[in-house]
């Protein structure tokens, strides 16, 4: 029976040799060699790309891309821990409603939304239509990083929403009951016992934020015009201008790397939120 | 007697129309343990919640000491409560747990240290401070709750059946260790429970309920003997009810004879239900009862035998250490103190 079950993971694994260790390795190939791509017997090892990298240019994107990510991701929690917090307190028959609101705009095309948001914050969008119809001066965020920003949360405030809404939903009544019973008024509850044990959600959330918005390169090219380059516009760059593959892969692996290290980060610090007063256990 | 701590006037809770507390009057003195006992949705939780403020009452008013409770949210109420399933908080180990009332109130550390090692002490949990509380097995789960309650030294602790989710020898165990509690400590403890073994046991006062509404108040003994109602005869123990007439004081017919009894101040040929405990019937030889029946089952149930003696269209039973076999003719015989007369429901309308 067991060996059976296991039968059943083989396709998977085969889809998961074929469609990501495989390309990731020949992407790790590509940032160690040099050479003309469509001709495999003039390559030869190098870290020249790597060296390349650390130029203050391509630093410096790095640093704008992280910059940005960081800035939406605590914008999206900021907004969407009370959005979760007030949909988990709601009575039950208004939660899927609520929900399904925050939910339908991912039902949709990110390009398209993404469009949408150009077509309102354009220099002559509705945005500014509005504005001169009530006689106030237009405002000009598109394109810059102002719009970038925007565009990053609207799209991925959802992913915050959800997982913290999932974990709060999840806190028994009774807990909170005892805690009131206990003396605590409303606000001592909220930050001693609801925050604590929100913490894997929230988690959840800024991992699911951050990710897309670092390595995005739709948003930042739609709304910021081409002026507000991210690491995600410079992979995009070597592969499709500059016919670079070499150094796109450099980018590539870099910009895992990373991710890697920031959410070994935050893995971290849920477990140390579980593992308090259990590390002195033993 | 003591003074009243508590004390519950015209409390009434509707949930969706459905009237889950109608218009209850009770009263609860200081240091008593009462329970309030029932089968669930019979009111009893509600009334509880209500006492602890996590439930706003419809109508009525909650005074505590004298004084009206009802829009006192519960950090304001010198009351704690034991919830049903424990409801401590994981991310804290034991020593937070308990800490968390006594830290809200500010307490100073020396102090805090020394009432929660008392506490643990009370409910033998000694040197489980730094355990994470999801190491603890149920039992001592539901202890440190208890702890976590009583080291705010409350006047009235609220108990929403603590041990249901404990096994069958623990649940046992913790309800001699909760009554040796309730006396060691001296406080008030209202008690919720639908096992009606548990309420006899534990209580001072018992508090039977039944759709929402009081059908006795009374010590065990009294409950046990001398049941109000069909509704509490049936709910507590086993009991056969027989309808008969009440045709004088100290006089009933029922199952087709004049038996005499202690009970009086019915009226004259009032329709009452009668009860008779298993336990009461003792079985004879067949000329020798006062009904003669044949047995129908008989269940061995450890201590004693439970018998079925079918008699003129009723089934008797019987809780018996002498086993008869299934067949046998034989007769049932009871002394007037075994006869419990009740009002018939519905009989005033």
């Amino acid at each position: 029976m067991k060996n059976r079950a296991k039968l059943l993971a083989y396709p998977y694994v085969l889809w998961m040799a074929i469609f990501i260790v495989i390309p990731l390795l020949l992407v790790f190939f590509y940032s160690i060699t040099s050479g003309d791509i469509h001709d495999s017997s003039s390559f030869s090892f190098t870290l020249e790309h790597y060296a390349k990298f650390f130029d203050m240019l391509y630093l410096n994107v790095i640093w704008k891309s992280f910059r940005l990510a960081v800035i939406s991701t605590v914008l999206c929690l900021l907004l969407g821990y009370p959005v979760a917090y007030i949909i988990s307190k709601s009575r039950q028959q208004h939660k899927s409603l609520l929900l399904l609101f925050f939910l339908l705009p991912i039902w949709m095309n990110f390009l398209l939304r993404t469009y949408a948001w150009m077509a309102i914050l354009s220099p002559n969008g509705f945005l500014n239509k509005a504005l001169e119809f009530i006689g106030l001066p237009p405002i000009e965020i598109m394109p810059g990083q102002t719009a970038v920003v925007l565009g990053m949360v609207y799209n991925f405030l959802p992913f915050m929403v959800l997982p913290i809404y999932t974990v709060l939903s999840k806190i028994d009544k009774n807990v909170l009951e005892a805690a009131m019973d206990l003396g605590a008024n409303r606000f001592i509850t909220f930050i001693k016992i609801i925050l604590p044990l929100s913490v894997p959600g929230v988690v959840t959330g800024i991992t699911m934020v951050f990710m897309p918005a670092v390595s995005t390169f739709v948003i930042s090219r739609l709304l910021g015009g081409g002026k507000e380059l991210l690491i995600g516009n410079l992979i995009e760059q070597q592969f499709t201008i500059y016919r670079d593959w070499h150094f796109g892969s450099v980018l590539s692996i870099i910009l895992m790397i990373m991710i890697l290290v920031s959410m070994a980060v935050m893995s971290k610090v849920d477990n140390d939120s579980e593992e308090e007063g259990r590390s002195a256990m033993w | 007697m003591s003074r009243k701590i508590i004390e519950l006037k015209n409390l009434t809770k509707s949930y969706n129309g459905v009237k889950a507390v109608d218009n209850i009057n009770i009263f609860i003195r200081e240091n008593e343990f009462v329970t309030l006992l029932g089968p669930s949705g019979c009111g009893k939780t509600t009334t509880l919640r209500m006492i602890g403020g996590f439930e706003n009452p419809d109508s009525g008013d909650i005074f505590f000491e004298g004084n009206r409770i009802n829009d006192l949210p519960p950090y304001k109420r010198n009351i704690n409560t034991i919830f049903q399933r424990y409801a401590l908080f994981t991310h804290m180990n034991v020593y937070e747990n308990i800490a968390f009332g006594l830290r809200i109130k500010k307490t100073p550390k020396d102090e805090m240290d020394r009432k929660i090692k008392k506490m643990l002490k009370l409910v033998e949990l000694e040197g489980f401070e730094k355990r994470h509380v999801d190491s603890l097995s149920g039992g001592q789960q539901q202890r440190v709750a208890i702890a976590r309650a009583l080291v705010n030294e409350p006047k009235v602790l609220l108990l929403d059946e603590p041990l249901a989710a404990l096994d069958l020898k623990l649940r046992k165990e913790m309800q001699i260790e909760l009554s040796d509690m309730q006396k060691n400590v001296g406080i008030t403890f209202i008690y919720v429970t639908h096992d009606q073994e548990e309420a006899l046991t534990m209580s001072d006062t018992v508090v039977v309920m039944n759709n929402g509404l009081i059908q006795q108040v009374g010590s065990p003994v009294d409950i046990y003997n001398e049941p109000k109602n069909r509704f509490v005869a049936d709910f507590i123990g086993e009991s056969n009810i027989l309808e008969g007439i009440m045709i004088e004081d100290f006089l009933v017919e029922f199952a087709g004879k004049m038996f005499k009894c202690v009970d009086k101040g019915f009226q004259n040929n009032e329709p009452v239900d009668v009860v008779i405990r298993p336990e009461d019937i003792d079985v004879t030889k067949p000329e020798d009862g006062h009904i003669h029946g044949v047995v129908t089952s008989v269940v061995f149930k450890g201590v004693h035998y439970e018998m079925l003696v079918e008699s003129s269209g009723f089934e008797y039973m019987i809780h018996s250490t002498d086993m008869q076999e299934v067949g046998s003719e034989v007769g049932l015989s009871f002394g007037p103190e075994d006869i419990h007369v009740m009002k018939r429901e519905g009989s005033e309308n």
